[in-house]
């Protein structure tokens, strides 16, 4: 019995090897879309809706007909959140795979490491991560959809500055989100006149940060903490800081973004400040909107194939991957080409805002894509200040 | 340091201490019967608070946690029976590779199961933002419930391996597996016993600390490094050893706050467990003499 099976699976492996090459001409009008993602480990909250969201643009795309006839092949690398993985797998996509632009990495540490490649390979990478140093000095191939951290930080300190807070806390997690995000505040702080007291770091995977809190609390002067993480930690820190009794005005990144870590943080949740992309206050735009109707189709579409709250993340995602659609349409399956379509974008309307492209900017979001939210009965809405 | 500030950081390294602690209650119950170390009692503890949660939507929170134990409990003595049970004098060796296996298959299935997000039980006693006072320092309620089950815990299993025959019999396991099966002693359902012993006790841990950590299908494993470095520390097989060490190695990294950032502590926990293996290689509480009669 045994020896027949594997004379069957030998015989199969040999048909198929006969065979491919007689397929392939039938699969000549695909075209190949690389895509790598932390679908699994630690940043999974990420990866996990980018790659199901991908997914979504890709099939609604190819149902209309796919692009001139050509449909598109979306193939998804899942890197764990590991920087060797997605480099690896960025170099099979470029190198085997010849896709024609790749999106992804989910997190700034991979998509930082992943950019020599893309450069290297002369593919465009349509990164889903926040750190400003991704695009900034630009690569020529290396874009990214995710709001810059320095917008974020702005949007913060100018709130501060409404709130009279001028002695602030940080707390971030020792990720590349984190790290980058800590340098962007204490970069910005002195020139809105904000003095930053303590700067802490935690570990990414950090279960209970009451010890940090207890730290910053016996400092008497600080007046604010804004925590910079992307990790369950932001939820932690939240709940740490209601239970240790100490009521400052706790700002997060929009890495925030996520109804799940308000549901994590409960009632400690409440009142908190971030700066995020308008997706999770849609209901509450103006008719008028220039991005409300796109962010509305993204919302209903995606919680109805998933059955769960679509996210900023997954958001990133619609856009890398729409863009990459537009540039092909525009330009064709060539690599060279759809680069120069990239940047070409302008006025592109995107979950994370309108974006315009050029030579000189590859994030193309102004400030003005984001706006501040805070936390009331458990939901987002828009922060109308204090 | 400030009175205020120095209690504050006890009572957070208390907390942390606990909840390592009685991961590390786990891995000493099979270790004490069979002599091996289970690397995916972590993942035990990942099995409890998530299916206590998944439960959650059927029953009110007291069944919810107890079927939650029951199954995982089940859970361990089926993985005891499917890998370990037929195994012909396996060595030591064998036996942790192939727990190390079970915590991948265990990680990978949640991961299937319950997807990527982090989940929670909601606080047994009031709710996130609850805290009573003793004089100035600010103690979730929860942090009792952790401290009084690892107590409670403690006191019930020591009691159970003194007193009990079956713990007793589980106990002449440990000792020496050949003389027991000659007392007749049924060696093989002493060692799914305590598989079934540790995944409870390792589910019933997943519960109480799920509001204050979370619950996401990989937190096993870092808490099983944790739980692992306690036990060593305090010496591999005592439990009442294993509750010091763990408040011990709670309140230094707790501390450690005050002079590096808090992303050392792991870094912390592992000098102390290369400092331990080196110069007290039997644990800080353990004796050399006993620890010269075991297999290794």
């Amino acid at each position: 019995m045994k020896s027949s099976l594997s004379h069957w699976v030998r015989a199969g492996a040999v048909c198929c090897l006969l065979l491919g090459p007689a397929l392939s001409p039938a699969l000549a009008g695909t075209v190949k879309v690389g895509a790598i993602f932390a679908v699994t480990g630690p940043a999974s909250f990420l990866g996990g809706p980018e790659a199901r969201t991908a997914a979504l643009v890709v099939e609604k795309i190819n149902k209309a007909g796919g692009i001139g006839g050509d449909t598109i092949q979306l193939i998804v690398k899942d890197s764990a959140g590991s920087t060797e993985k997605a480099v690896s797998f960025a170099k099979q996509l470029i190198e085997e795979e010849k896709v024609v632009a790749i999106i992804g990495p989910s997190t700034s540490g991979e998509s930082m490491a992943v950019k020599k490649v893309a450069e290297d390979g002369q593919t465009t990478l349509i990164s889903c991560a926040a750190a400003d140093v991704i695009v900034n000095p630009v690569a020529r191939y290396v874009f990214k959809t995710p709001q810059k951290d320095s917008f974020a930080a702005q949007m913060i300190f100018e709130e501060m500055r409404r709130l009279k807070i001028d002695t602030v806390a940080l707390a971030s997690g020792n990720d590349g989100f984190g790290k980058a995000g800590k340098e962007q505040l204490e970069k910005l702080a002195p020139a809105f006149g904000i003095t930053v007291a303590a700067s802490e770091t935690y570990d990414s995977k950090a279960t209970d940060l009451s010890a940090l809190v207890a730290k910053l609390k016996a400092n008497a002067a600080i007046q604010a903490v804004i925590n910079w993480s992307v990790v369950p930690a932001q939820a932690i820190i939240a709940k740490n800081m209601r239970q240790a009794g100490w009521r400052v005005p706790l700002f997060q990144s929009h890495g925030f973004g996520n109804i799940e870590y308000v549901r994590a943080a409960g009632a400690a949740a409440e009142g908190i400040v971030f700066p995020c992309g308008r997706l999770l206050v849609v209901d509450a735009l103006p008719a008028g909107h220039p991005q409300k109707a796109l962010l509305g189709q993204y919302k209903s579409e995606y919680e109805a194939a998933y059955k769960e709250e679509a996210s900023a993340f997954g958001g990133y995602a619609y856009d890398a991957m729409n863009m990459v659609a537009a540039a092909v349409r525009q330009a064709g399956n060539d690599r060279a080409k759809v680069r120069d379509a990239v940047e070409g974008l302008k006025n592109f309307p995107g979950v994370g805002g309108m974006f315009t492209f050029s030579p000189e900017d590859h994030n193309g979001l102004t400030i003005d894509s984001f706006a501040m939210m805070t936390v009331r009965d458990g939901q987002f809405v828009l922060y109308q200040g204090k | 340091m400030s009175l205020d500030l120095f209690l504050q950081y006890l009572f957070a390294g208390i907390t942390y201490g606990s909840i390592y602690a009685i991961v590390a209650i786990g891995f000493n119950i099979i270790y004490n019967t069979t002599g091996i170390i289970n690397f995916a009692q972590g993942e035990f503890v990942m099995l409890g608070g998530m299916i206590a949660i998944s439960l959650l939507e059927y029953l009110p929170l007291g069944y919810a946690i107890a079927a939650a134990v029951l199954i995982t409990m089940a859970i361990g003595a089926l993985i005891e029976m499917l890998f370990i049970r037929w195994l012909e004098s396996p060595s030591v060796l064998r036996m942790i590779i192939i727990t190390i296996g079970i915590s991948i298959l265990l990680r990978e299935s949640a991961l299937h199961i319950w997807g990527e997000s982090i989940r929670s039980l909601p606080y047994f006693y009031g709710n996130e933002i609850t805290t009573f006072n003793l004089g100035s320092v600010h103690i979730s309620p929860q942090v009792v419930w952790v401290i009084v089950a690892c107590a409670v815990m403690m006191a019930g299993l020591s009691v159970f391996f003194r007193s009990t025959p079956i713990g007793r019999e589980m106990r002449a396991c440990a000792a020496n597996r050949t003389a027991a099966l000659l007392c007749g002693i049924n060696t093989r359902n002493m060692v799914t016993l305590s598989f079934m012993l540790s995944a409870g006790i390792g589910a019933l841990a997943g519960c109480v600390m799920s509001p204050i950590t979370y619950t996401q299908y990989d937190s096993g494993t870092s808490l099983a490094i944790k739980g692992f470095t306690v036990a060593i520390l305090g010496g591999l097989g005592n439990s009442l050893a294993a509750v010091a060490a763990g408040i011990l190695l709670g309140i230094i990294e707790a501390f450690s706050v005050s002079v590096v950032p808090l992303a050392f502590q792991d870094a912390i926990a592992i000098a102390i467990l290369l400092l331990i293996l080196f110069v007290k290689p039997h644990g800080i509480f353990g004796s050399s003499e006993a620890a010269r009669l075991k297999d290794f």
